[in-house]
């Protein structure tokens, strides 16, 4: 046995590593443990039975592929947006700038009144689009409007700082040795900007997952149609089923955690393949 | 010994710290707080500072009387879960009964500590239609027809939404004489619900503001607020043939007075609302008073309309929960079927 002494910058490692872990086991490891242990109050069969209920599986499908989606425009629209705050300098940029942090000030509740106001068939929106014959308030669609709409300020925030350090340089480099833009794009920035834009899309996935307060008032609610996840738990809590409301919880969270764990590994892949591998 | 002695010495300096901390927030008052539902609020902001002068001048100590609103089944959770209620005011029984079973809050007689079953006004489900009643909806049966959009709140969330399920049950049952028309008729009229919002107030917001709907079936009260605060211009109020009576329960959160020393003047604060004074404040906002001479004096505001019990048609609160509102039970056969 040889006792192997790596060198470290700051002293007291063991000291730091036992207070993060038990500030981190406070904050976030024992109330979701809470969740699961008021779980195991209820026997297995009944567990299967509240959390594969069709009505609640419907608000799975909602809640989740919704989030998914959200996050995925967020990704595309997101990345568009910090490169033009990046790149571009046009008058209000800082406006601009800032104003993307609002969805993250405003009180979700007041987001979701805001939105559908908007979108309701009275609104300043509403009215053309049910015109056309598009519904957003009280459907879906409204569900996906306020999921994109809470989770846009993640991928801006994570994708910002990246290009802010990328080398113009990489890029005229490329031009020279006789790239096109699109090949510049699709082989010298997006790599570099991958690792944090899943990181940005994860973000926005997790907060839309959770996301009770905007949805709830554009969604319409309806059961098998416009019913979120989290409203089914509310709906729980409201019956004083505190055990069937923490049974789809736990739900929640397991596929939540399995859902991030995959997209950080994705992440971490990314990362090696395209930073650390040159 | 001389470690016990500072401990207590501790303790004691603690505990006259507290006390002026207390007396400091509340000038050594007693204090009362009412946990009651959403849009009791202001009802209540106005009997509070009425039942303070009575209870001064029948001799009583000053007092403050402090309100709690939110969703009504939210409110007898948080109650369960330690908020310090010394009254409860609801507008379904359920949500005091909760309190007997969970911890026994309340005592398992309190329908019987005060007089109509511990409901000192009611109010009834009625219609609130657009101006001129473009549609014509005179009763219940209109609001099954297909292309009819009405606007009901949540029946599992709220109890608004409760009370328009079991009076639409109520009559269905009396029309078709059998439940399983009963079914037949409430699953038309849900598959006729656009938006289901989690409350009374969230279902009004949808049909004025929104202007979602055709009909907003919702409390009595509720549609002659909206008629005035947004002028008669816009909306009418219809009365069906048939609805139900929706009275609002009152409680002593026993427990908690007990512990607290405040059962005397929380019993006083309940009996308050039975008085005429209390009686005229509850007219004044749209409830109906229980006292007849009352009643009779705002009788314009309150058109006649029959009115069942959940006890006459239904056999009880804790039989509709079992039948209707449980888990798999009818109201999600219903919705399911959509």
């Amino acid at each position: 046995m040889t006792a192997t002494r790596t060198f470290r910058v700051l002293p007291g490692f063991n000291l730091t590593l036992g207070y993060t872990l038990g500030y981190l086991s406070l904050l976030i490891l024992i109330p979701l443990s809470a969740v699961f242990l008021k779980t195991f109050e209820m026997d297995w069969a009944r567990f299967v039975e509240v959390v594969t209920a069709p009505q609640v599986v419907a608000t799975y499908k909602l809640s989740f592929g919704a989030s998914l989606l959200a996050a995925a425009i967020n990704a595309v629209f997101g990345l568009m947006l910090a490169w033009a705050l990046v790149r571009y300098s046009f008058p209000g940029k800082k406006i601009v700038d800032a104003l993307v942090d609002l969805p993250f000030a405003l009180p979700t509740a007041v987001a979701g009144i805001a939105l559908t106001a908007l979108y309701a068939k009275n609104g300043w929106l509403g009215q053309y689009l049910e015109e056309i014959g598009i519904k957003v308030a009280f459907t879906p669609l409204g569900v996906l409007v306020a999921l994109v709409f809470i989770g846009l300020p993640f991928v801006v925030r994570t994708v910002q700082p990246i290009l802010e350090d990328l080398d113009t340089e990489l890029e005229e480099a490329a031009a020279s040795l006789g790239a096109q833009r699109w090949q510049t794009f699709r082989h010298v920035i997006f790599p570099i900007l991958l690792p944090a834009l899943l990181t940005g899309f994860a973000l926005a996935f997790a907060r839309a997952v959770g996301e009770y307060g905007s949805v709830i008032f554009i969604a319409g609610n309806l059961p098998f149609v416009s019913e979120i996840t989290p409203l089914m738990i509310i709906t729980k809590l409201e019956q004083y089923d505190y055990q069937g409301a923490t049974a789809i919880a736990s739900v929640m969270l397991i596929f939540s955690f399995i859902l991030l764990l995959i997209i950080n590994g994705l992440q971490a892949w990314t990362a090696k393949r395209t930073g650390r591998d040159r | 010994m001389s470690q016990s002695n500072k401990l207590s010495a501790i303790l004691r300096r603690s505990a006259f710290v507290l006390s002026f901390v207390l007396a400091g927030s509340a000038f050594a008052q007693t204090t009362l707080l009412n946990v009651s539902y959403d849009v009791s609020r202001e009802l209540y902001k106005e009997i509070n500072p009425a039942f303070v002068a009575a209870w001064k001048k029948q001799g009583g100590a000053d007092i403050t009387v402090n309100q709690s609103h939110g969703g009504s089944s939210k409110q007898a959770g948080s109650v369960i879960g330690g908020l310090e209620a010394d009254v409860i005011t609801m507008n379904q029984s359920p949500d005091i009964d909760i309190l007997v079973e969970r911890g026994g809050l309340v005592a398992a007689n309190w329908r019987k500590q005060f007089p109509h079953d511990a409901t000192p006004y009611t109010t009834t489900t009625v219609f609130l239609v657009r101006k001129g009643n473009p549609k014509s909806i005179k009763d219940w049966d209109d609001l099954i027809k297909p292309g009819y959009q009405v606007i009901v709140p949540n029946p599992k969330t709220s109890g608004n939404g409760r009370y328009t399920y079991i009076a639409a049950w109520g009559y269905a049952l009396d029309k078709t004489g059998s439940e399983a028309g009963a079914k037949d008729f409430v699953t038309k009229l849900f598959a006729n619900v656009p938006v289901l919002d989690g409350g009374g107030r969230g279902a009004t917001t949808t049909f004025t503001q929104r202007d979602v709907g055709d009909v907003l079936v919702t409390f009595e009260n509720e549609a002659i607020l909206i008629a005035q605060e947004l002028g008669s211009s816009k909306f009418d109020i219809v009365y069906p043939s048939l609805s139900i009576e929706a009275a609002a329960p009152v409680a002593i959160v026993q427990k908690v007075a007990a512990k607290r020393g405040t059962e005397k003047v929380a019993k006083a604060y309940l009996d308050f609302l039975y008085t005429p004074a209390g009686q005229e404040i509850i007219a004044k906002h749209d409830f109906r008073p229980r006292d007849p001479a009352v009643l009779k004096k705002h009788a314009a505001k309150y058109p006649n309309i029959r009115t069942f019990t959940v006890e006459q048609k239904l056999g009880g609160w804790a039989a509709v929960q079992k039948a209707h509102f449980a888990d798999g039970a009818l109201y999600d056969q219903i919705v399911a079927r959509k």
